[in-house]
């Protein structure tokens, strides 16, 4: 079966500094696939590649077997690929419905249309309503997105993400800044909510990492040191050296 | 406060007294229209209909660019003059062949002329958003308006383009020769293009038109170019500014350069803007203030550029919402039945408040009518005062001061009177 996402050499160079080098990666469909690594390491930039926010120097991007890399992010999200931020990136002067709404519309097939009403539409509707209700936000549907609490607005990220029905999520550090609580509420979510679906996660803590992933992959300075699963991870010596000595404290 | 933008408002759960209040709106706001010559028949009431419906539909079709997609265009005028040129040679060329194109629908090839610019220039000019757009728009702008004058055969140079709007087929017997006819036609493509326009912003399109204004960026990741969404934005914006110029081109029976020039371009910001962009009903409220003030201040006044000015800053300044933030800020007061307990403290703040104003008028039209060698006594709610006598600047300068001291303490009044009102309203669940 072709890998849902197949990174081959994907070198990234601002100026003469490279950012990624030689990196590849596979993930199977079906597959979480954790990337964790130090600060710095590059994994947010992992994730920019992949979704076409940042075009690689050299090497390829597959998903589903296609090569996609130097196609614009949309392009991209149109092919099954969705993702989230690491900084909350929602419509903030939108309620939290139009918000989901917007992410439903093209996956619905009404992209530009300005022949209709968009109230009027049922499949967008329920789709819409459905997501809400399963980022527990149904009672703040009409709040602007901005005015929402950070929790909130961290459970928005992932609603708009999922909403359009990519086959492939991103997800850039979901749990950032939460409390342990709602860490795990979130942890929760996106498993049910990625049921079925690849799965790829920039995450920092442990627990989450540990708990949800079939597989990980270490990143350090911009090159994939180790890739395995979450046992072979724990006992790899190179892992160990590199960042998880490092983060235990 | 003001984050309840047209976007925000609350949609599958509208109730049957709801829509009711919607239909309600649109039908006094039809009604209006079609009564309002009745009432006030004077020609210059009329001519002043005619301009302000034209205003409208301009002030409206910028608000797709400012207030919906978060252009801010700085050469809207261009759509509106070519608009006005179009509709003008169209009326011509339907004279002279004898086409069977009545008046009414002039105003169509007026849109289309604009729709035809924006189309070209537009893929261009929305490749990107914020200060490279505005940039953009002014240059065009510059260069439409040179090339009016160049270009003599399409734009007449300084005389323009004239035509007669009577020599066309009549249409159930209208002539269009007297101004009411004309006002009809108008207020008939004013209904038609709000109502288009608004219906605009209730689909696929004019909802993430919104979610390009928010965040250009997050809606690459939702699937959509937000180059085509700002693309075909632009092209209805400069569709609906053709019309409302089509409209200008019957009104007057001439285009010229000055339709498509920088003035006009900034006439319908300021109107958009003092408004509010973030209302649909917003720019009909600038395109009727801007208009009027413009149409009043003129005969009064001979530096109704400065009024403009200020009021301009003014507004910037104190409400960037507009006048349409200014009165939605008080819906949730009202659903909590609190608005009357602010009120009192308006009409408390309005006396010193228009005391200072009188006091900044009497001083601009002092040293504007000084320096202009005019004499002629400035009339304020019937007092007259003569330029620049003693009597004159001691009256302005005690208006100042007392009028600056006493308002600034009545307007503290006024946002302690606001701030119990909100609390109430907030305790009551109408205000987030």
């Amino acid at each position: 079966m072709t890998a849902a996402i197949e990174l081959n050499a994907v070198e990234k160079r601002f100026g003469n500094v490279g950012i990624i080098r030689d990196l590849n990666l596979s993930v199977a469909q079906g597959e979480r696939h954790a990337i964790i690594g130090p600060n710095g390491a590059g994994k947010s930039t992992t994730f920019n590649l992949i979704s076409g926010h940042i075009r690689p120097s050299s090497g390829e991007v597959r998903l589903n077997g296609d090569v996609i890399s130097g196609l614009g992010p949309f392009e991209i999200n149109r092919r099954g690929l969705s993702r989230s931020f690491q900084v909350t990136n929602v419509f903030s002067r939108m309620s939290v419905w139009e918000n989901v709404r917007c992410a439903v519309l093209w996956a619905t097939g009404h992209r530009y249309a300005f022949w209709k009403n968009v109230d009027s539409l049922p499949e967008v509707r329920e789709r819409t309503s459905q997501i809400l209700d399963d980022i527990h936000l149904t009672h703040r549907r009409d709040v602007p997105a901005g005015l929402l609490t950070y929790a909130e607005q961290r459970e928005l990220e992932i609603g708009i993400t999922i909403a359009g029905g990519a086959n492939v999520v991103l997800l850039d550090e979901p749990t950032a800044g939460m409390s342990h609580a709602e860490t795990d509420r979130a942890v929760a979510l996106i498993r049910r909510l990625t049921e079925g679906k690849t799965l790829v996660i920039v995450e920092h803590d442990m627990s989450v990492v540990f708990g949800l992933a079939d597989r990980i992959s270490v990143l350090v300075y911009g090159h994939i040191i180790a890739s395995g699963t979450p046992e072979e991870i724990r006992r790899d010596p190179k892992v160990k050296e590199a960042y998880l000595g490092e983060e235990a404290h | 406060m003001n984050a309840t933008t047209t976007s925000a408002s609350n949609i599958s759960g509208k109730s049957a007294g709801d829509s009711l209040r919607f239909y309600g709106v649109w039908l006094v706001g039809i009604a209006t229209l079609i009564l309002l010559p009745m009432i006030f028949s004077s020609g210059g009431s009329l001519t002043s209909f005619s301009l302000i419906g034209i205003a409208i539909v301009f002030a409206l079709s910028y608000n797709i660019l400012l207030g919906q997609t978060g252009l801010l265009s700085f050469g809207h005028a261009v759509h509106y003059g070519l608009g006005g040129f179009a509709a003008c040679h169209v009326m011509n060329a339907v004279v002279s062949h004898g086409w069977p194109v009545p008046l009414p629908f002039i105003p169509l090839f007026g849109g289309l002329g604009g729709l035809a610019f924006a189309m070209i220039i537009g893929w261009v000019m929305t490749k990107r958003a914020g200060t490279v757009f505005s940039m953009i728009s002014l240059g065009i702008a510059e260069l439409v308006a040179s090339s009016s004058l160049i270009l003599r055969s399409v734009f007449g140079g300084e005389s323009g383009i004239s035509t007669d709007r009577t020599a066309l087929p009549k249409m159930f017997g209208w002539t269009f020769g007297p101004q009411i006819q004309v006002y009809y036609l108008i207020a008939f493509w004013l209904v038609i293009s709000a109502i288009a326009m608004y219906a605009l912003t209730r689909t696929p399109l004019g909802r993430i038109s919104n979610a390009v204004r928010d965040n250009p960026e997050r809606v690459q990741f939702i699937g959509y170019d937000p180059h085509v969404v700002r693309y075909i934005a632009f092209c209805f914006a400069g569709f609906f500014a053709g019309v409302a110029g089509g409209l200008a081109a019957i009104n007057f029976e001439i285009a010229n350069a000055a339709y498509l020039g920088a003035i006009q371009s900034g006439l319908v910001l300021f109107s958009t803007f003092i408004g509010g962009v973030a209302f649909f009903f917003g720019p009909i409220l600038g395109a009727i203030l801007v208009t009027y003030l413009q149409l009043g201040l003129t005969s009064v006044t001979g530096v109704w550029q400065l009024y403009f000015g200020i009021i301009f800053i003014g507004i910037v300044m104190l409400s960037p919402g507009g006048i349409a933030g200014l009165i939605m800020m008080h819906r949730p007061l009202a659903r909590a039945g609190t608005l009357q307990t602010v009120i009192p403290s308006y009409v408390v703040a309005a006396v010193p408040t228009l005391a200072l104003a009188c006091g900044v008028i009497l001083t601009i039209e002092s040293i504007a009518r000084t320096h202009s060698g005019q004499s002629s006594p400035i009339n304020l709610f019937g007092v007259a005062f003569t330029p620049a006598s003693p009597m004159t600047w001691a009256s302005a300068a005690i208006l100042i001061v007392v009028g600056f001291f006493v308002a600034r303490l009545s307007w503290r009044r006024v946002a302690d009177a606001w701030d119990r009102a909100a609390t109430i309203a907030r305790d009551r669940g109408y205000l987030a």
